[in-house]
């Protein structure tokens, strides 16, 4: 066990390291910052200057250790913009994203194991085909299309504005975005919960325990359920990846002001240290989500932790 | 609740099951009468889709939903039950009627302590709390385990075979029940593991005054514990009777079919002559697992010597876990041996590799165990036999016309030949499988627990396949088995394998008749049917 988690840890550190690097990498390959920032009349002169400035003269080799260096200190460097950490930039933003992020897991979720449960129990039924129709929607929608139609619907029709910060207050203002963001993993959620669930219903050991003269509704809340809810943890820790790419289109969409809508600013004004520190964020909070699921493992399975 | 009286435990009248349109046969079980009285043992013997098991099922209540009982009765103390699957029938499974599967680990929730789950079965059928651990703890100990405390922390996955199977029984009978059904519960156990489940299911049976219906295709388990034995075939009865009367003078011919799958006595006269096809010197093996921090040897196959003479068959028994399957893939060169030697016809095959190897991979085939596995689902069965003599070199045209003819030779029509193996039987498959191996022509044929997964009648048709063919083509076989009767009927020589070593070896009928070291007298001893002398 202490190897299981420990051969854990080291290859979520391994990850992280690949990762840094290679954000460093392709952010110095995609173009000449201090071009970008100089006015485009600017002569040479200026943009060398601003070359020296952010130490983009220096031999490569030289750039990437100071950088780790940095990191290693706390240090993610300032936005080029405002001069400001991009850390306490980050910080700023990450409270709404939170809120966002995490209204629309528990949304995903809850409706999705209960349509998957439901699907499973009525198998075959039109409940069961009207649930699969719905999860074929649900993650084959695209979020910024769905979100602009949430938009529409209702403001047009139930006089609501609901993007932006008016978002802040009503609960609603919430929910609508939670769930435009949440909709592709409530599908994936609710066919995953649906075919696990019937794949154990039909282990020997559901039919043992119906011989066992244990009630129904017994059997499946304390056998069936948690059995099939070990592979769903994998899944979850999965989408959030897609949860976390899906915010910065579903922020842009509701003007939510968010860490998504933060990087694609950052993005298209070139603030190199604040997108860099992003993505490294962005890693980094995956990383460690897939770290928490594997050692959740532990807890919820007997089997892994003999190992 | 009173047992003394003589009314009988379990009555089954004229009991029907209609089989869903569309299946092969209209109904599941036709007109099946049972009747056990208190304390005694019924053995239900037949083979799968005899619709055994559909009875055992029609009794707890817990048919599935497309068997419908067309008519007949079932009464458990002279009670008539409710319908099959209402909720009344949860009060009845426990207290009066249980059951056991074959499969003990996966009966047995797997993220569940094995302790809670038994817990868990008093708790539904409304006793206390407060003594329900005790009453857990008592069971665990009337099942001998070892260490009750600890099978009652321990999870499914931590435990072997024979000991989910008594965790499993202690559940069954922990509320006390007139009637055990147990469904095949010991033929995924090894022999010795599996005399002593008999023992222990019989022991508590008196100590608990409960009647069995015992489910099986194994006559040496009916000798063994049978008061009454009822044989079914196609859902139907064909013979019932006390178990004496049924062992000594079987009247139906499927019954005296079953009865001969379960000689233990070799039937090959000891032939002298010997000159060696296929030998092993010294052999051994040991797999390494893990990484880094646990890393352990395993050894699985030590210092084993073979000698297969021409023509004769090698039988190779043991437990699982004894190495034979590991001496199988170091025959057949599929795993490196560490340090020994393989020879095939006096020439030393453990170095050899590239066009040689490839020759003696033709000398040499094998037949595997699953016989569902062991063919590729999207070639017809013609090309799965044919292909072996294309990758040697044999025109298509020849290959296919001789493949053609081993088809017939294993006894399948020629229209087989187009067909995929999805479209055939267990036995049929295996059947194919043997073709496959034989139509290279190998001198020497390694059949790894080649009958195992097939039903016993089909077992004794393929054995005489088997042995038919080698009279006929002259091969020399290995044939690895863990069960002592198909090494009785098939095998010249046999050798004894116990973690990894060989214990004994020699001629199968002196072996069996005068086992000289103690691990094979217990083997022979603990397979079924010896304890009450011979069958029939």
């Amino acid at each position: 066990m202490i190897g299981f988690i420990f051969s854990k840890v080291a290859r979520a550190v391994i990850t992280l390291l690949v990762t840094v690097t290679l954000v460093f990498i392709f952010i110095r390959f995609s173009g000449d910052p201090a071009a970008a920032l100089a006015p485009p009349d600017a002569p040479q002169e200026v943009i060398d200057q601003y070359r020296r400035a952010l130490g983009l003269d220096q031999p490569f080799w030289v750039q990437y250790t100071g950088y780790l260096n940095r990191l290693a200190h706390g240090d993610f460097g300032y936005s080029i913009h405002s001069g400001r950490p991009s850390l306490q930039i980050f910080l700023d933003r990450l409270p709404a994203t939170l809120r966002l992020g995490g209204i629309a897991l528990v949304i995903s979720l809850v409706a999705g194991l209960g349509l998957g449960a439901v699907a499973a129990l009525n198998r075959g039924r039109p409940v069961d085909r009207a649930v699969m129709g719905f999860s074929v929607f649900a993650f084959a929608m695209p979020n910024f299309l769905f979100g602009l139609v949430v938009i529409l619907t209702g403001s047009l029709m139930f006089q609501v504005y609901l993007g932006g910060q008016g978002a802040s207050g009503s609960i609603f203002g919430v929910v609508a975005p939670a769930l435009t963001l949440g909709l592709a993993s409530m599908g994936s959620y609710a066919r995953f919960t649906r075919s696990s669930l019937l794949e154990t219903i039909n282990k020997p050991f559901m039919l043992a325990a119906e011989a066992r003269g244990i009630p129904y509704k017994r059997r499946l809340l304390r056998h069936a359920l948690p059995n099939a809810a070990i592979p769903l943890v994998t899944l979850v820790g999965l989408s959030l990846g897609s949860l976390i790419a899906g915010s910065v289109v579903t922020e842009q969409v509701f003007a939510w002001p968010g860490v998504g809508q933060l990087l694609v600013r950052s993005v298209a004004t070139r603030d190199i240290a604040t997108v860099q520190f992003l993505v490294l964020a962005i890693a980094a909070t995956m990383v460690i989500a897939n770290l928490i699921v594997d050692l959740l493992y532990l807890v919820i399975d007997p089997r892994i932790r003999a190992r | 609740m009173s047992r003394t009286s003589d009314i009988p435990v379990l009555t089954v009248r004229d009991l029907t099951i209609a089989l869903p349109s569309g299946a092969d046969r209209d109904f599941a079980v036709t007109d099946i009468d049972l009747t056990i009285a208190p304390g005694q043992t019924l053995c239900l013997v037949g083979e799968s889709g005899s619709g055994k098991s559909v009875v055992a099922q029609a009794v707890m209540g817990m048919l599935a939903p497309v068997l419908r009982v067309q008519s007949g009765e079932i009464a458990l103390q002279g009670v008539s039950n409710p319908p099959q699957r209402s909720p009344e029938y949860n009060k009845l499974r426990g207290p009066q009627v249980a059951m056991v599967f074959q499969d003990a680990i996966s009966s047995l929730n797997p993220i569940q302590r094995v302790g809670h789950q038994l817990e868990e079965i008093l708790q539904v059928h409304g006793v206390p709390r407060q003594q329900c651990r005790g009453r857990v703890m008592e069971m665990l100990a009337a099942v001998m385990l070892p260490d009750p405390q600890r099978a009652y922390r321990s999870y499914p996955h931590e435990m072997s075979g024979g000991q989910a199977q008594r965790i499993v029984i202690a559940g069954a009978l922990l509320l006390n029940p007139s009637l055990l059904i147990a469904d095949e519960p010991t033929t995924a156990l090894d022999v010795t593991t599996q005399a002593e489940i008999l023992e222990l299911i019989e022991k508590l049976k008196v100590q608990f005054n409960t009647s069995v219906l015992f489910i099986t295709h194994d006559f040496g388990v009916v000798a063994d514990i049978a008061d009454q034995v009822v044989v079914m075939k196609d859902g139907q009865i064909v013979e019932a009777g006390s178990a004496p009367d049924v062992l000594q003078n079987p009247q139906h011919e499927y019954t005296k079919r079953l009865l001969a799958a379960s000689d233990l006595q070799g039937n090959r006269p000891v032939q002298l002559h010997a000159e060696p096809i296929f030998e092993a010197r010294d052999l051994s093996l040991t797999y390494t697992r893990g990484m880094f921090f646990n890393r352990t040897q395993v050894p699985a196959v030590r210092n084993v010597s073979l000698s297969l003479v021409k023509g004769q068959t090698l039988a190779v028994v043991g437990e699982s876990g004894s190495g034979k399957s590991s001496l199988s893939k170091c025959l057949l060169r599929l795993q490196d041996v560490d340090s020994g030697q393989v020879l095939f016809k006096g020439q030393d095959i453990t170095r050899r590799s590239g066009a040689e190897l490839q020759a003696f991979r033709a000398k040499v085939q094998v037949v595997l165990q699953d016989p569902f596995g062991a063919l590729d689902p999207r070639f017809k069965t013609i090309d799965a036999i044919a292909e072996g003599l294309i990758i040697h070199g044999v025109p298509k045209v020849e290959a296919h016309a001789r493949a053609l003819e081993m088809l017939q030779l294993v006894g399948l029509k020629p229209q087989a030949a187009d067909r995929y193996p999805q479209e055939f039987s267990g036995g049929q498959r295996q059947r194919i499988c043997i073709a496959r191996a034989l139509v290279l022509q190998p001198e020497v044929l390694i059949a790894d627990e080649a009958v195992s997964a097939l039903d016993v009648s089909i077992q004794v048709q393929v054995l005489e396949l088997f042995a038919d063919l080698q009279k006929r083509l002259g091969f020399s076989m290995v044939f690895i088995t863990h069960d002592l009767h198909v090494a009785a009927a098939i095998s010249d020589q046999v050798l004894v394998m116990q973690h990894g070593r060989v214990v004994e070896q020699g001629p199968t009928v002196e072996v069996f008749a005068n086992p000289a070291e103690d691990y094979t007298r217990a083997l022979l001893e603990s397979a079924p049917g010896q304890k009450r002398g011979r069958v029939a």
